[in-house]
C-alpha cells in the first residue's frame, strides 16, 4: 500500500485549440496523505478545476495531459489502459464529482432507476431481478442516510428535490463503491448557507464512518474551506502559491498572494464588525497563453523585486516543513 | 394623502409600507405564493441598508417592486414623500437606479461599453455636447477608481466583472441617482475584486450621500458594508435593526439559525458533525 493516496509529480496540463496553448496547470507537485482533507483555493482561472480534471483521469477534449505523473493509491493512472482505469481506479479508488454535477441526474428517471443503471453499467450486468434490486436499494439507502437523506428520496424524480438534495444524491452515487479518494469540485457554490452547512456536515460524516478516506475539495470560498479542510493549497495561474496546513494559511499566510486573498474576504464575525478595511487585489489574473516570466504573481505583487521578474521562485518550507510557499521573499536572495 | 404628507421626513429617501406581493399561478385551480408579506422599512439618505436572506426568501421581489418592474399587490412605496407611481417613469429612474447580479447581461455585447454610458445621458435634464460629455464621463470614472483610458472604447468581454460592475455604478452616478438598488452585485465576481466594489459603495455613501439597498445572501458582506440590516424569510422581514445588534445579538430564531450556519474565516464551528 502506497504511503499517500494521491501523489502528483510535476504535472502539466495544457488546453490546446485554435486559441493557442493555455498553460492551465504548469508544474504542480504535491502529496495527499491518507485520512486528510485537502482544499484547493484560488481565483477563477487559477487552474483549480483543471487540476481536478487531470487527476480524475479523463480530462475533457481540449485539455491534454502533457507530462508528469499522477499516482492514485500507487497506480500511475496515465500509464494504464483506459479499461483498467475504469474498472480498477474509478469509483473503487477515486471518485470525481465535477462542478454543477447535480444537473447530471436523468430528469425522466426516478433516483432509484438511475442508480440501477449506474450499477448495471459498472458491473456489466443489467439489474433486473427483484432480489438484486432490493440489495442495491438497501446499499443506496445506507449511503443516503450518512448524507442525511431518507429512503423516500429514491422514489423521487430529480425535479422534486432541492439543489442541496440533488447534490447529496450525486455524492451518494459516486461513493457507492467506497472510493478511498473523493475529488469534489465546488459542491456548495450554488447553495445557500444552511444547505451549505448541511453539505459540509455530510462530507465530514462520510469520512468519519470510513466510506471515504481522503478528499480533495475545490472551492473559491475560503470560509467554507476553513471549516472542512485539514490542509490547503492556494493556486495561482496554474502553479501552487502556498500549500500546507489550513489554519496556518489563514492565520499566518506566507505567500503575498494568500495574504492578499485572505485580506479581501468579507467574513462574518459573531463578535461584531471587524474594523480593518478590505482590500482588493489590483490587476487581474494573467492570460495563461503567455504566462508572465519568473514568478507568475509578480505583475500584481506589492513586494515585487528584480529577481521575481526573471527567475521562478523555489518552494520554501516554513514552520518545520508544515507549510510551503513559493516566493523569493522567503529565501536568502530576497532578504 | 394627509398622513403621507405628515410623515415626510427630510432624511428618509424611500419608505415601504405593508408591501405585499402575491404570485398567482394556474387558471382554474389557482395557487398563491407570497413573494413579500407586509414588508415595512425605511431607507435614509446616505445609508446602506442590507437585505439578507436565503434564496427564495423574497429579496429580489422587494427590489423589483421598488424598481417598478412589478406592481405590488398591496402597500405603498414612497420616494421623498411622494408615491412612486406619481413620478413619471423617466423622472423616477433619474433618481433610482439598479445594479444586478450579472454585469455582462446589462451590456449589449456588440457595442462598446461607451454606448451604454452615452445613452445614460438621455435621462439627464441637461443636454451636454460631446466635449462636455467626455469631461463628465472622465470625472465620474475617476471618482469611482476606473481609469477612463482603460475602459472606454472596449467591448464588454474585454473587461473584468469587477470593472463592469463599477461601470454600472458609475452610470448611476452620472445620471445623478440618489438611491441605488444593488441586487447581489458581487456574487458573480471573484473574491479578490469584490472588495473593490464594496469599498466603492462605502466611499460613495460618505462622499455623495448615496443611499443603497444592498441585497445579498452573504452575511459577511452585509456585515461589512451596511449600517442597518433586514433579515427576510419566506417573504417576511423577520428582524431588522443595526448591523451590530442583529449580528451579535440576534433575537428571532430564524436569524440565530441563519447566523449559526455562516462559515467564518476566523472561527471554526464547534459542532460540525
Amino acid at each position: 500500500m502506497a504511503e499517500h493516496i494521491l501523489e502528483v509529480e510535476d504535472l502539466k496540463g495544457y488546453y490546446r485549440g485554435v486559441f493557442g496553448v493555455v498553460h492551465a496547470v504548469d508544474g504542480v507537485s504535491f502529496n495527499l496523505g491518507r485520512n486528510v482533507i485537502m482544499g484547493i483555493a484560488g481565483e477563477s482561472g487559477g487552474g483549480k478545476s483543471t487540476l481536478a480534471q487531470l487527476v480524475s483521469g479523463s480530462p475533457p477534449p481540449l485539455l491534454h495531459h502533457e507530462s508528469g505523473k499522477i499516482l492514485v493509491d500507487g497506480i500511475d493512472i496515465y500509464n494504464i489502459k483506459p479499461e483498467q482505469l475504469r474498472t480498477e481506479v474509478k469509483c473503487k479508488r477515486m471518485s470525481y464529482v465535477p462542478q454543477a454535477s447535480m444537473e447530471s441526474l436523468n430528469p425522466v428517471k426516478r433516483i432509484k432507476d438511475f442508480i440501477f443503471d449506474v450499477v448495471g453499467q459498472r458491473t456489466g450486468k443489467r439489474v433486473s431481478s427483484k432480489e438484486r434490486k432490493e440489495e442495491i436499494v438497501e446499499m443506496a439507502t445506507n449511503h443516503l442516510k450518512t448524507l442525511g437523506l431518507d429512503r423516500p428520496v429514491l422514489d423521487r424524480y430529480p425535479h422534486e428535490l432541492s439543489g442541496g438534495m440533488k447534490q447529496r444524491v450525486v455524492i451518494a452515487i459516486s461513493t457507492l463503491w467506497n472510493p478511498k479518494l473523493l475529488i469534489i469540485d465546488e459542491p456548495t457554490s450554488a447553495l445557500d448557507v444552511t444547505s451549505q452547512k448541511r453539505m459540509i456536515r455530510a462530507l465530514l460524516n462520510l469520512k468519519q464512518i470510513g466510506i471515504i478516506e481522503s478528499m480533495l475539495y475545490i472551492s473559491h470560498d475560503l470560509t467554507s474551506l476553513r471549516q472542512l479542510c485539514d490542509k490547503c493549497m492556494v493556486m495561482y495561474a496554474g502553479k501552487i502559491a502556498e500549500i500546507g496546513d489550513m489554519d496556518g494559511i489563514i492565520d499566518d499566510p506566507q505567500h503575498p498572494y494568500s495574504r492578499l486573498l485572505t485580506a479581501a474576504i468579507a467574513s462574518y464575525d459573531s463578535k461584531g464588525k471587524r474594523i480593518d478595511e478590505l482590500k482588493s487585489i489590483p490587476g487581474s489574473p494573467p492570460d495563461l497563453r503567455t504566462p508572465p516570466t519568473g514568478c507568475r504573481f509578480h505583475p500584481r505583487c506589492p513586494y515585487v523585486m528584480d529577481i521575481c521578474k526573471t527567475k521562478e521562485p523555489p518552494m520554501v518550507m516554513v514552520e518545520d516543513g508544515k507549510r510551503g510557499a513559493s516566493c523569493w521573499l522567503l529565501t536568502s536572495e530576497g532578504g | 394623502m394627509e398622513d403621507e404628507q405628515n410623515t415626510v421626513n427630510k432624511d428618509v429617501i424611500l419608505r415601504c409600507k405593508d408591501l405585499t406581493k402575491k404570485y398567482t399561478s394556474g387558471l382554474v385551480r389557482t395557487k398563491t405564493v407570497l413573494g413579500a408579506k407586509n414588508a415595512t422599512f425605511d431607507i435614509n439618505r446616505g445609508e446602506i441598508v442590507a437585505l439578507a436572506g436565503e434564496s427564495g426568501s423574497g429579496k429580489s421581489t422587494i427590489a423589483k417592486m421598488i424598481l417598478r418592474l412589478i406592481e405590488p399587490s398591496s402597500g405603498t412605496i414612497t420616494l421623498n414623500g411622494k408615491n412612486i407611481n406619481s413620478y413619471s417613469i423617466r423622472e423616477y429612474y433619474r433618481q433610482v437606479q439598479a445594479v444586478f447580479q450579472d454585469p455582462y447581461s446589462a451590456f449589449n455585447p456588440f457595442y462598446k461599453v461607451d454606448h451604454v454610458i452615452n445613452r445614460a445621458f438621455g435621462l439627464r435634464k441637461d443636454n451636454p455636447d460631446a466635449d462636455e460629455r467626455r469631461e463628465i464621463i472622465e470625472s465620474t470614472f475617476m471618482s469611482i477608481g476606473l481609469n477612463p483610458k482603460e475602459v472606454l472604447g472596449r467591448y464588454p468581454h474585454e473587461l473584468s466583472g469587477g470593472q463592469m460592475q463599477r461601470l454600472l455604478i458609475g452610470r448611476a452616478l452620472l445620471i445623478g441617482s440618489q438611491l441605488l438598488i444593488a441586487d447581489e452585485p458581487t456574487s458573480m465576481i471573484d473574491a479578490s475584486t469584490r472588495a473593490g466594489v464594496l469599498n466603492l459603495l462605502l466611499n460613495l455613501k460618505d462622499e455623495k450621500d448615496l443611499s443603497v439597498l444592498f441585497i445579498t445572501h452573504d452575511i459577511g458582506q452585509a456585515q461589512y458594508i451596511s449600517e442597518r440590516v433586514l433579515i427576510m424569510k419566506e417573504g417576511e422581514i423577520v428582524e431588522q435593526g443595526s448591523v451590530h445588534d442583529v449580528f451579535t445579538k440576534p433575537e428571532h430564531p430564524y436569524t440565530k439559525e441563519l447566523l449559526a450556519a455562516v462559515p467564518s474565516l476566523y472561527e471554526k464551528w464547534d459542532e460540525v458533525v
